[in-house]
């Protein structure tokens, strides 16, 4: 299993763990029993991401996609950051080894999965 | 660096080097040949046969030197099951044994032939009333292991045995994990077929044994020249065998020094981290496991980050996780006990060896609790109501 440099430092000094208080999405993705869940949290300013943070119970390179997704959608549109694909984050990342590859799904999952869950909210206002 | 992982290889022992390195160079004649340079080899070979069945019970002519644990294991599974195949084609393997099993045996079902993966209990051990259930009488074939690689679990195959034996029906014990730990003696309990593997007790990888008690019906797997008895072709690793039986010698002369001090250590370990970190559950049996094992859930962690953590702070060890292995399974051992598979996930293997110390131990705990409380941070399954916290050593 070869992780890169910028995976294993992602995963060491992750940013944006946590949680966001007043959150205007929050998406959670995965299961207990597969090994991965990824939660996002959102902060939307006029369409724009203003702020994100994550949790995730999972492998190495989950919680480093996470990482480094949730740094990639602030001060993106929300539009935007619905572009945001896994292939974009691995990118990012240097590359991940085959078998983690769908670990990054989880992060494109959540965060679209928080985006639809703003857009439900807003919709209600 | 600590290495916590001799469950899954250990050193070579400088002894043993040194018994070996002549046999790569000027020693390295192909026992099979007819010429001084063979006969040299050859007597090498023998003495190391002689060796290893003097160490387990057995006569020279039912030890095999295979590739490993792994060939013995489909060796003895494969062989039989075939070899028996008219006296009846239901085999029973525990539902815990090592992949080489498993995986042979689902191989196996392919084929033709039936398999119950016998049950466990929460411990990781055989039930006996269900294998017994289990028995029918076109069963050829039991396989359980000594002792379990991942939780080091203690079978219990006295009991497994007798019930083999009244039946006729053929046992085998996979004792990879168990060689060099506990003494061995293919008569007491009685097996038919014994597999063990050089590299855990601090031999030579790539060589392995299989005993086959004089009897018992067993076909080739992999055929070629007349090496071992015609029963194994391949040019004989001499080097990895004349390793083998030395470290193996080495290993049972030292096995009650090296037992004491492993355990008392593992102990240490298991204690303090019980005690320390809350939410932590102890796989495998609280007494009858290997000396050199410790197993944990770590609650609301997946196991794969916490290796990898482990990993960067210098502390060497392996997971039961999915994640690790490149499947989405956890482990099959750790399911089979009943573990829900959130906890399975979570799952780490600490497997002591003689070079540790009680220092590395203290030292492991503590950058273990950092980790822990830092993983349990990142997790959006630890419980708001719950503090994310450790505790400090009992002052003793």
């Amino acid at each position: 299993m070869q992780y890169t440099e910028k995976v294993m430092e992602a995963f060491q000094n992750p940013k944006n763990v946590g949680e966001i208080e007043n959150y205007d999405g929050m998406g959670m993705i995965g299961s207990e029993a597969c090994g991965d869940i990824m939660q996002v949290f959102i902060k939307v300013e006029n369409g724009v991401i203003t702020d994100a943070k994550f949790k995730t119970f999972g492998c190495a390179a989950a919680i480093a996609t996470s990482s480094t997704a949730t740094e990639m959608i602030k001060g993106m549109t929300v539009d935007e950051a619905l572009e945001v694909t896994n292939k974009k984050v691995i990118e990012v990342l240097g590359g991940l080894p085959p078998q983690k590859i769908h670990c990054s799904v989880l992060a494109e999952q959540a965060i679209k999965a928080a985006i639809e869950d703003y857009k439900k909210r807003s919709s209600h206002k | 660096m600590f290495y916590f992982d001799h469950a899954a290889t250990t050193p070579v022992d400088s002894r043993v080097l040194q018994k070996m390195l002549p046999y790569f160079t000027e020693n390295f004649g192909n026992p099979n040949s007819q010429h001084a340079y063979g006969r040299r080899t050859a007597a090498a070979v023998d003495e190391a046969r002689d060796t290893v069945a003097s160490l387990i019970g057995a006569k020279p002519n039912e030890i095999y030197f295979t590739s490993g644990g792994t060939e013995s294991d489909n060796w003895a599974l494969r062989g039989a099951a075939h070899a028996n195949a008219e006296r009846g084609k239901h085999l029973i393997v525990s539902a815990v044994e090592h992949p080489a099993m498993i995986s042979t045996a689902k191989e196996l079902q392919k084929e033709g032939f039936e398999v119950t993966f016998a049950a466990v209990d929460e411990f990781g051990r055989v039930d006996l009333q269900k294998l017994k259930d289990s028995i029918r009488p076109d069963t050829t074939f039991i396989g359980v292991m000594t002792a379990n690689n991942e939780i080091g679990t203690l079978q219990p195959i006295a009991e497994i045995s007798a019930l083999a034996r009244e039946r006729g029906i053929l046992f085998f014990t996979d004792a990879v994990q168990a060689a060099g730990a506990l003494k061995l003696n293919v008569k007491e309990p009685a097996v038919d077929m014994l597999s063990f593997s050089g590299h855990k007790f601090y031999g030579p990888k790539g060589v392995g044994v299989l005993y086959v008690r004089s009897g018992v019906r067993l076909g080739k797997i992999i055929t070629g020249g007349h090496q071992e008895r015609s029963m194994r072709g391949g040019t004989t690793n001499v080097p990895g065998i004349v390793g083998l039986a030395e470290a193996f010698r080495i290993a049972n002369e030292e096995m009650a020094q090296n037992n004491a001090h492993v355990s008392a250590i593992r102990d240490r370990f298991i204690a303090r981290v019980l005690h320390e970190i809350p939410y932590v559950k102890l796989n495998g049996h609280p007494k009858d496991r290997l000396p050199n094992n410790a197993n944990f859930s770590f609650r609301y962690i997946e196991g794969e980050s916490l290796l990898f953590s482990l990993d960067l702070a210098g502390i060497a060890v392996s997971s039961g996780s999915a994640c690790s292995s490149g499947s989405l399974e956890p482990s099959h051992v750790l399911l089979a006990t009943g573990l829900p598979e959130g906890l399975a996930h979570g799952s780490i293997r600490f497997s002591f060896g003689k070079e540790n110390t009680a220092g590395q131990i203290d030292i492991a705990v503590e950058k273990l609790k950092e980790i822990v409380v830092r993983l349990r941070n990142l997790s959006p399954l630890f419980p708001k109501e719950l503090k994310n916290e450790v505790y400090d050593k009992e002052i003793k």
